[in-house]
């Protein structure tokens, strides 16, 4: 089988390309450094026993992180190589193309993003690039799949380049000035308003009030989104299932499976929230109560991805996470995170150094709650007023602010400085949001259903062998005596490692004050990451790190939840 | 005027002469696009000693203050 691998610069339309050519989907947005990993697929038309390998975005083949090495790593064992380029910018992308040529390797380079070339007057003769390079050089828009058919049929003439030789940087760019001057033309372009938009984003004065503007909005969305969702779709849904399970539950009667499927009656009723079976309270906290806040939250992350709007945000905030030890992409992790964990910490791969990654996995583990557990949040702590909400979250960003100035002190290591790409605002494609969307909550369902199930059988097992209470009384100095809350909320605690929603929806039956529950959900967060988010720790950073990181952790819980008791419990 | 890019006035334009810095530097900012003899416009400059936007080849890149204190620009011709 022949290792088709795809390179180019970073944000040229690689993942986008990938799609296209296997059919398999793979996340694209609009900035730099969207793939961290590789993704395989098999060419889904014509051609046979081809393998295609998205890789992340490289400006040159001498690495500055972790998303570039495999970018290199990734090249080095190709068979073929398609380059993309950004048409709009060809002299830059270039220069990676002729580092491509020159270690001898088959290559085809398209000439991507021809659309928008022609947009902005850039004009490239396309002939004479082939004479040039030395390669077959094909037109296409990855959107609409324009060129593609070209590329297909040309693919087989890739081939190592005869006229690219071997050179120094002095060489390569006076190389690439004179094939940039044969080859293209620009007819002036005058300014439009979205450069104007563009400046006025990522300067100082201008930028922070539109970013406040854009921020309350943003979270004005989410929640319009989610609350409409909840009232209009899922309740009415779950209002129609409810004498489903009351006749089961009759049908049962009472017993071990009663209390598995059904859960608790509660005044002779289910409640969806506090009844704890699986076909109670394990199907609707996933579809009723965060499943909308999913929907809602990553609708909105992918309109601000694919507008190109979170490289202008890194700009603006990179002064202050250079206090924490990163710098301002740091901000583009959090947001991922704010969706999951997972995610979040994958993409800290874009920064340089182990400190920058250490320091930024570690934060978004202990202080970014994922939408999963904050729909919960809402849902649970909503009722009582939009003020205990904010309580949570204001401490949540106390927490990262306080433990970044810590980690920044206490790691050792190197914190470079920013040096990222600012790509043009393009309007989101409907279309792909809505994939991108429907893709991201395919992959909350696969994994939150086994975890919920698996979630609410040992709470049922457990609470049966009598373990809960066991664990309650070995954990009561801390939680009873330290944090001010009752024993049984340490069984929340071990079950948030599987999954925090159903966490924070099992703290409802203990009778807890508002401020008890305020505690109580703050704490889920910063205490321990749940499985999913510890197993991808683990791997990015290693068990030495890992250890590291979770005694900070615990240490972190201690203070803050002993500080929260004082404050909102008194002694 | 010979001076780093980070001194240049918003929305000022001038030419890069040369990039100061290690070995490393140099590469990573040739391989983006920045180098000798390119126009290149300061589009904004944050307080604090924070970082610079640039614009090169009608491309916006944000660069730490350090790094464009490493680009040293003179007047175009
Ligand atoms: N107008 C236009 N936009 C494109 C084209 N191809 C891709 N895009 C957009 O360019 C952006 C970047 O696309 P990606 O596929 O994520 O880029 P990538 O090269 O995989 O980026 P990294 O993974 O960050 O290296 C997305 O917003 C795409 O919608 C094209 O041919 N024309
Ligand atoms: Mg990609």
């Amino acid at each position: 089988m022949k290792k088709v691998v795809l390179m180019g610069n970073p944000n040229v339309g690689k993942s986008v390309f990938f799609s296209r050519l296997t059919g398999a989907n793979v996340i694209t947005s609009n900035y730099p450094g969207t793939t961290v990993d590789f993704s395989k697929g098999r060419l889904c038309r014509g051609k046979d026993g081809h393998e295609i390998i998205d890789a992340p975005g490289t400006y040159s083949l001498e690495p500055s992180n972790r998303a570039e090495e495999v970018a290199l790593e990734l090249l080095e064992g190709a068979d073929l190589v398609i380059n993309v380029a950004d048409a709009t910018n060809l002299e830059r992308n270039l220069y990676l193309t002729l580092q491509i040529l020159e270690r001898k390797i088959p290559v085809i380079l398209a000439l991507n993003m021809w659309d928008e070339a022609g947009h902005v007057g850039i004009s490239i003769n396309r002939e004479r690039l082939e004479a040039e390079l030395g390669i077959p050089v094909v037109a296409t828009i990855a959107l609409s799949g324009e060129g593609f058919h070209e590329l297909m049929q040309r693919i087989g003439d890739a081939h190592p380049s005869e006229t690219i030789r071997p050179m120094n940087e002095e060489e390569r760019w006076i190389r690439i000035g004179e094939i940039v001057k044969n080859v293209q033309q620009i007819t002036h372009r005058h300014h439009t308003l979205r450069d104007w938009l563009s400046e006025a984003s990522i300067r100082p004065l201008t930028g922070f009030p539109i970013a406040i503007g854009v921020m309350l909005a943003a979270f004005w969305c989410v929640s319009i989104i989610g609350e409409s969702l909840i009232d209009y779709v899922f309740d009415p849904l779950f209002a129609l299932y409810t004498p489903v399970a009351m006749s089961l539950s009759a049908w049962l009667g009472p017993g071990f499976l009663h209390d598995l499927l059904i859960g608790t009656l509660i005044d002779g009723q289910i409640d969806y929230v506090q009844s704890m079976g699986l076909f109670t309270t394990g199907i609707y906290v996933p579809f009723a109560m965060v499943l909308p806040y999913i929907v809602a939250f990553y609708t909105v992350l992918a309109v601000f991805e694919d507008s190109g709007y979170l490289p202008r945000l890194a700009t603006l905030t990179d002064t202050i996470f250079h206090r924490f030890g990163m710098h301002g992409f740091g901000i583009i992790p959090v947001f991922l995170s704010l969706g999951c964990n997972v995610t979040g910490i994958l993409a800290t791969r874009n920064l340089e150094t182990k400190k920058q990654r250490f320091i930024a996995a570690a934060l978004l583990a202990i202080s970014v709650p994922c939408m999963a557990k904050n729909a919960m949040v809402f849902g649970i702590l909503g009722p009582y007023g939009a003020g205990y909400v904010m309580l949570v979250f204001a401490t949540l960003f106390l927490v990262f602010v306080l433990s970044g100035l810590i980690l920044n002190r206490l790691i050792k290591g190197d914190s470079p400085e920013i040096c990222l790409e600012i790509p043009p605002y393009r309007r989101p494609d409907p279309g792909t949001v809505l994939k991108k969307t429907l893709m991201r909550i395919r992959w909350f369902l696969q994994e939150a259903i086994p975890f919920l199930f698996l979630g609410v059988l040992i709470i049922n097992v457990l609470y049966t062998v009598g373990f809960v209470e066991w664990l309650g009384g070995v954990f009561a100095p801390v939680i009873q005596g330290w944090f001010g809350l009752p024993a049984e909320a340490t069984t929340a605690l071990l079950v948030g490692f599987l999954r925090k929603d159903l966490a924070v929806g099992m703290l409802l039956p203990l009778a807890m004050s508002p401020m008890q529950l305020v505690i109580a959900t703050t704490l889920l967060t910063i205490y321990f990451p749940c499985v999913g988010t510890f197993s991808i720790m683990f791997r990015e950073l290693g068990a030495r790190d890992m250890i590291k990181a979770t005694a900070f952790m615990a240490a972190m819980a201690l203070l803050v939840g002993g500080t929260m008791r004082l404050l909102l419990l008194g002694l | 005027m010979i001076q780093p890019v980070s001194h240049l006035e918003t929305g000022q334009s001038a030419v890069i002469c040369r990039l100061e810095g290690g070995f490393h530097f140099r590469k990573k900012m040739w391989a983006m696009g920045i180098h000798e003899k390119k126009i290149i416009r300061l589009v904004a400059k944050h307080p604090f000693h924070g970082p610079v936007v640039i614009e090169v080849d009608g491309r916006e890149i944000t660069l730490g203050r350090r790094m464009a204190g490493h680009i040293i620009v003179g007047d175009p011709e």
